[in-house]
C-alpha cells in the first residue's frame, strides 16, 4: 500500500543520505585519483602516472616499514600478553578483574596527547629508549591492548571456556597444557578478531605517535602529516593512496569477519 | 603448578607492562601538573585563566555542535537503511562506514582536497559565482572534519540499535491509531535514546580529544588539544600542559563512563 | 436475538477468499472465507504454522490478503484501508506497551491520537484501570509490572477507544500455568461483559473451549473445523481436530454394519453413527472418559492393563489386547486397578464417533 507520500519520503531520505555518502567518498576518490595523475589542476586528461607513488617511495619507504615493524610487534605482545590476561581476567571474574579491565581500558578514554606527554616525561630521560622505535611501540601497545583483551574475552563468555577447562581437567591436563590444547583454540575466532584490530589501528595511529616520534623514527600517519604540511599535492595523495592501499583490505576483512560470527552465532 | 598460581603467572606480564607504561606515567603526569609555580592552583587555572577558559568553550562547543549534527544525520539516515532494502544499499552501507579508522590527519585532508585552496568546492563556486570559497581553514573546515570522522561511528551504532527494536511496538502503536511520524516521535526516538546517549557521548568524547584533524588544517580556532601540544612542544611549559591534559582526560573519562552506564560498547577516543 | 447480542457492539466481520503467500514463497493461508457475528468471540484454534496468527494479522489491517481476497466490516469494504484507520484494538502475545509511558499514558495513547479532551480521557482511563482491576498502578512504568498485571493494560490499552473488533493474540501464552488459568476467566467474564467482537488466536484448546463462542480448528494454512466448542469436542469431523482437542482414542475396525470387531470383543455402534460408513473398514473415535473400566467376566469388551499413571484428580489407565493399539481410558481414583490386571470395558454407543478415513 505505497502512496506517493511514502514513495515522496523515500526519494527524499535516500537523496540525503546520498549526499552525506557523497561527502565523505569524494575526497578519498579525488585523492586516490590525484595520487596517480600527472597534474591535479589540469585533472585526468593530463595523463595517468606513477611518478608521485614512485616518489613518495623514495621519501618515504622507511616510514612504511616502520609502520608494519610496530604495528606487527604491537600484535605480537598484545598476544603473548593480553591472551593469557583475558583467560586470566574472565576465570576469577571477581572485583580485583573488574579493576584491572578499568585500568587497561583507560587508554582509551584519555586522549593520545595525554598518554604520550605522560609517557614523555616519565621516560623521556632515557636516551637511548627515547631515540628508538620502541618508544612509539610502547605507546601502540598500551593503546590496542584493550581491544585484544577485551575481543578474546568476549568469546570466552559466549563459549562456556569453564566448562571447556573443567572437562580438560578431568582428563588429566595441566593448566597450562589446558592453556595450549583446549583454551586458545577455541579463542580462536577472537583472537583473529583482535589481531585485526590491533594492526588496523597501530598502522592508523596519529595523536600518540606524533608526539613520540622523532625524525628517525617516522610512521606512516606521522609522515602523511609532513607531506601535507610540505608536499605538493599530488605527493599527498599519492601517500595517502598507499595508506588506503593498506589499510582498506585490513577493514573490509574486519566486517567480513564480524559479519561471518554474527550470521554463526545466530545472531543476525 | 597448581590451577591458581598458572592464573597469577597470566596475570602478570600485563600488569608489569600497564603498571610500568601506563599507571606510572599518568600518575607523574597528574603530579608534573601541581609541579609549576602555581602549584595544585594549575588545576584551577584551567577554569580560571581566560586564555586557557576561552579554549576550554571553545573545544566543548564545536564538540556539542558536531555531536548534535552528527546524531541528527545519523539518525536520518541510519533508520532511512536499516528499513529499507534496495538495489546498492550495501554499497552505500559500505561507503558511509569506510573511513572509520581514517587517522585525524587524513581526514584533515579530505577537508582540504574539498574545501583548501585547491578544494573541489572553491573550483565548484568558482566557476559558477567567480568566487572560490575556501573555508578549509577555518572553524567551519574544523566543523567539517569533525563530522567527517563522527558520522560512520555514529551511524554504524544507530543501525544496529534500530534492528534490535521490537516491532511490536510500532504495530501496537498503528493499531491505537497512530500515523507514521506519530509512530516515529512517540515509539522509536524514545526507544532509540539509550543509544543516543551512548553513541552522543562517545562522539563528544572524541571530538574533545580530537588533535590530528586540527593539527593538519593548522587552524587559528584555538582548540584544547593543540593548546596542549603547543605548550608542551612550542612554549615546554611542562606543568600547564601536563594539568590540561589530566583535565581533558578527566572530563573524556566521565563522559564515556556515562556512555556505558547506557550500555553498548566503547569505541576508541581517537581521532 | 438474545441478551448478548442486544447488549453487544462492535462490527460483524465478514472475510471472503483471503489467502497470503509471503513474499519468500511461503504459502501461510489457503483462501478463507468466514463470517463472525456482531458481539462473538471466535476463537482461532491450531499449532504453529498453522495460519491463524496470519488470518489474525489480516483481519488488523498487518498484512494484505492475497489478490481477491476481500474483508468487511458490517457492510463496509475494507481490505484497503491501513490499520491506523480501522480501529481494531489488539493484544499482542508480547503486549507491546511502550517503555517510555506510564500505564496511564499506555492506556490513554488511543485516545490521545484521537484528539479526546483530557477531562474525558482521565474518565475513561478510570473506568478502564476499574474494570480490569488495576487500579493503583496508574502511575507505575512498564517495567515495574508483573506478567499478570502487563497483560491487563495491553488489554485496557486495546478496548479504551471503544474499537469495533478486538484482536488477541496468544495473550496468555506469556504467562505460568497458574496464572493462565485464573486470568482465563478474569479475561472470558470481560469479553462478555463488554460484548464486543473479539477474536481469539490460541493453540491452547483448553482455553479455547473456555473463551469461545465458536471455534474455528486450523492446519496447515486451511479450515479443518468451525463449531462450538461442545461440537468440536463431542463431534470433530476428522482425525486431526479430533485428536488436537482433547484426548481421543482411534480405533481402526472391521464395521459389519451394526458393530466394530476387535480383538477384544464386539463394540455396538449407535444407529444414526453408522451411516455411510457400513461395511469395510473405519475410524472410531472414543475419548477417554467416555469409557467405564467393569468386571472382565461377562463383558463384550475386555482387554489387560498395561500401565496406570495417577494424574491427581483421576487415573488414567492404558488397556492393551482390546484394539490394535493400546486404549487410553479415564478411571476415577475410587477404583482399585493396577497394571496386570483383566478388566472389561463399558462403552456408551452414543459416544463413539465414526470420523473420515483421511485427516
Amino acid at each position: 500500500m505505497k502512496t506517493t507520500r511514502d514513495r515522496l519520503l523515500f526519494a527524499a531520505q535516500l537523496i540525503f543520505t546520498l549526499l552525506v555518502a557523497a561527502f565523505l567518498i569524494v575526497p578519498a576518490v579525488l585523492s586516490m585519483t590525484a595520487g596517480v595523475t600527472a597534474n591535479y589542476f589540469l585533472g585526468i586528461k593530463s595523463g595517468l602516472t606513477l611518478q608521485w607513488v614512485a616518489q613518495v617511495w623514495e621519501l618515504y619507504y622507511d616510514t612504511i616499514f616502520r609502520s608494519f615493524l610496530i604495528a606487527f610487534s604491537a600484535l605480537a605482545v598484545t598476544l603473548v600478553v593480553g591472551v593469557p590476561a583475558a583467560y586470566a581476567l574472565h576465570l576469577r571474574n571477581d572485583r580485583l578483574s573488574r579493576a584491572v579491565e578499568e585500568i587497561i581500558t583507560l587508554p582509551l578514554a584519555i586522549p593520545g596527547l595525554a598518554i604520550a606527554l605522560a609517557l614523555l616525561l616519565t621516560y623521556g630521560g632515557f636516551t637511548d629508549f627515547r631515540r628508538s622505535w620502541l618508544f612509539i611501540l610502547v605507546g601502540h601497545v598500551i593503546f590496542t591492548l584493550p581491544f585484544m583483551v577485551r575481543s578474546v574475552m568476549a568469546v570466552f563468555a559466549a563459549i562456556d571456556v569453564k566448562t571447556l577447562d573443567e572437562g580438560a581437567a578431568s582428563l588429566g591436563a595441566s593448566p597450562w597444557r589446558r592453556f595450549l590444547d583446549v583454551i586458545v583454540p577455541n579463542a580462536r575466532p577472537g583472537i583473529l578478531a583482535g589481531s585485526l584490530m590491533v594492526v588496523t589501528l597501530s598502522l592508523g595511529e596519529f595523536n600518540l605517535t606524533w608526539m613520540l616520534h622523532t625524525p628517525l623514527t617516522k610512521t606512516l600517519p606521522v609522515g602523511l602529516a609532513d607531506s601535507y604540511a610540505s608536499m605538493r599535492l599530488e605527493v599527498a595523495s599519492a601517500y595517502t593512496l598507499v595508506f588506503f592501499v593498506m589499510i582498506i583490505p585490513l577493514l573490509t576483512a574486519m566486517q567480513l569477519f564480524a559479519g561471518m560470527r554474527a550470521n554463526a552465532m545466530g545472531t543476525r | 603448578m597448581s590451577k591458581k598460581t598458572f592464573i597469577v603467572l597470566c596475570f602478570v606480564p600485563l600488569a608489569i607492562l600497564v603498571a610500568a607504561f601506563f599507571v606510572l606515567p599518568m600518575a607523574k603526569l597528574v603530579v608534573v601538573g601541581a609541579s609549576g609555580n602555581k602549584g595544585l592552583a594549575a588545576y584551577a587555572a584551567i577554569l580560571l585563566d581566560p586564555r586557557y577558559r576561552s579554549t576550554l568553550i571553545n573545544t566543548v562547543l564545536l564538540a556539542a555542535a558536531t555531536t548534535a549534527a552528527t546524531l541528527v544525520i545519523a539518525t536520518i539516515s541510519g533508520i532511512f537503511l536499516q528499513r529499507h532494502h534496495f538495489p546498492g544499499r550495501s554499497l552505500l552501507i559500505a561507503m558511509l562506514t569506510f573511513p572509520l579508522a581514517f587517522p585525524g590527519v587524513v581526514v584533515g585532508f579530505m577537508i582540504i582536497l574539498l574545501a583548501g585552496r585547491q578544494g573541489l568546492i572553491g573550483q565548484v563556486t568558482q566557476t559558477l559565482f567567480n568566487d572560490r570559497q575556501v573555508f578549509a581553514y577555518s572553524l567551519q573546515g574544523l566543523f567539517l572534519g569533525y563530522l567527517y570522522f563522527s558520522i560512520p561511528r555514529v551511524i554504524l551504532t544507530i543501525m544496529a540499535a534500530v534492528e534490535k527494536l521490537d516491532p511490536s511496538l510500532e504495530e501496537a502503536a498503528r493499531a491505537l491509531g497512530a500515523n507514521p511520524w506519530r509512530v516515529i516521535r512517540d515509539v522509536v526516538l524514545p526507544a532509540l535514546m539509550p543509544a543516543f546517549i551512548a553513541s552522543g557521548a562517545i562522539a563528544f568524547a572524541t571530538a574533545m580529544g580530537a588533535f590530528g584533524t586540527a593539527f593538519t588544517l593548522a587552524t587559528d580556532v584555538d582548540v584544547l588539544p593543540m593548546l596542549i601540544y603547543t605548550e608542551f612542544t612550542l612554549s615546554a611549559n611542562f606543568a600547564t600542559s601536563a594539568a590540561l591534559s589530566v583535565g581533558l582526560g578527566l572530563v573524556t573519562w566521565a563522559i564515556l563512563a556515562l556512555a556505558r552506564t547506557f550500555g553498548g560498547n566503547t569505541v576508541a577516543a581517537a581521532g | 436475538m438474545n441478551d448478548q447480542q442486544a447488549n453487544s457492539h462492535g462490527v460483524a466481520l465478514s472475510i471472503e477468499g483471503c489467502g497470503k503467500t509471503f513474499a519468500d514463497g511461503t504459502r501461510a493461508l489457503e483462501s478463507v472465507t468466514l463470517h463472525v457475528a456482531r458481539g462473538e468471540t471466535l476463537v482461532l484454534l491450531g499449532p504453529s504454522g498453522c495460519g491463524k496468527t496470519t488470518l489474525l494479522r489480516i483481519i488488523a489491517g498487518l498484512e494484505t490478503p492475497d489478490e481477491g481476497g476481500r474483508l468487511l466490516f458490517n457492510a463496509t469494504d475494507v481490505t484497503r484501508v491501513p490499520i491506523e484507520k480501522r480501529n481494531v484494538g489488539m493484544v499482542f502475545q508480547s503486549y507491546a506497551l511502550f517503555p517510555n509511558m506510564n500505564v496511564s499514558d499506555n492506556i490513554g495513547y488511543g485516545l490521545k491520537i484521537r484528539g479526546v479532551a483530557e477531562k474525558e480521557r482521565k474518565a475513561r482511563i478510570a473506568e478502564l484501570v476499574a474494570l480490569t482491576g488495576i487500579g493503583g498502578l496508574e502511575h507505575r512504568r512498564v517495567d515495574q509490572l508483573s506478567g499478570g498485571q502487563r497483560q491487563r493494560v495491553a488489554l485496557a490499552r486495546a478496548v479504551a477507544a471503544r474499537p469495533s473488533v478486538l484482536l488477541l493474540d496468544e495473550p496468555l501464552t506469556a504467562l505460568d500455568a497458574a496464572l493462565r488459568e485464573r486470568l482465563r476467566g478474569e479475561l472470558n467474564r470481560l469479553l462478555r461483559t463488554l460484548g464486543i467482537t473479539a477474536i481469539y488466536v490460541t493453540h491452547d484448546q483448553a482455553e479455547a473451549m473456555a473463551l469461545g463462542d465458536r471455534i474455528v480448528v486450523m492446519r496447515k494454512g486451511a479450515i479443518a473445523q468451525i463449531g462450538t466448542p461442545r461440537e468440536i469436542y463431542f463431534a470433530p469431523a476428522n482425525r486431526f481436530v479430533a485428536e488436537f482437542v482433547g484426548a481421543a482414542n482411534i480405533v481402526e475396525a472391521a464395521c459389519d454394519g451394526a458393530a466394530l470387531a476387535l480383538p477384544g470383543g464386539k463394540l455396538p455402534l449407535a444407529k444414526d453413527a453408522i451411516n455411510g460408513h457400513a461395511n469395510g473398514t473405519v475410524f472410531a473415535m472414543i475419548r477417554p472418559e467416555s469409557i467405564r473400566v467393569i468386571a472382565a467376566d461377562g463383558a463384550a469388551l475386555a482387554g489387560r492393563v498395561d500401565s496406570v499413571s495417577f494424574v491427581g484428580d483421576r487415573q488414567r489407565a492404558s488397556i492393551g489386547g482390546v484394539a490394535a493399539k493400546a486404549i487410553t481410558v479415564d478411571v476415577p481414583n475410587s477404583v482399585a486397578i493396577k497394571a496386570g490386571d483383566r478388566v472389561g470395558l463399558a462403552i456408551d454407543p452414543a459416544a463413539i464417533r465414526l470420523l473420515p478415513g483421511d485427516m
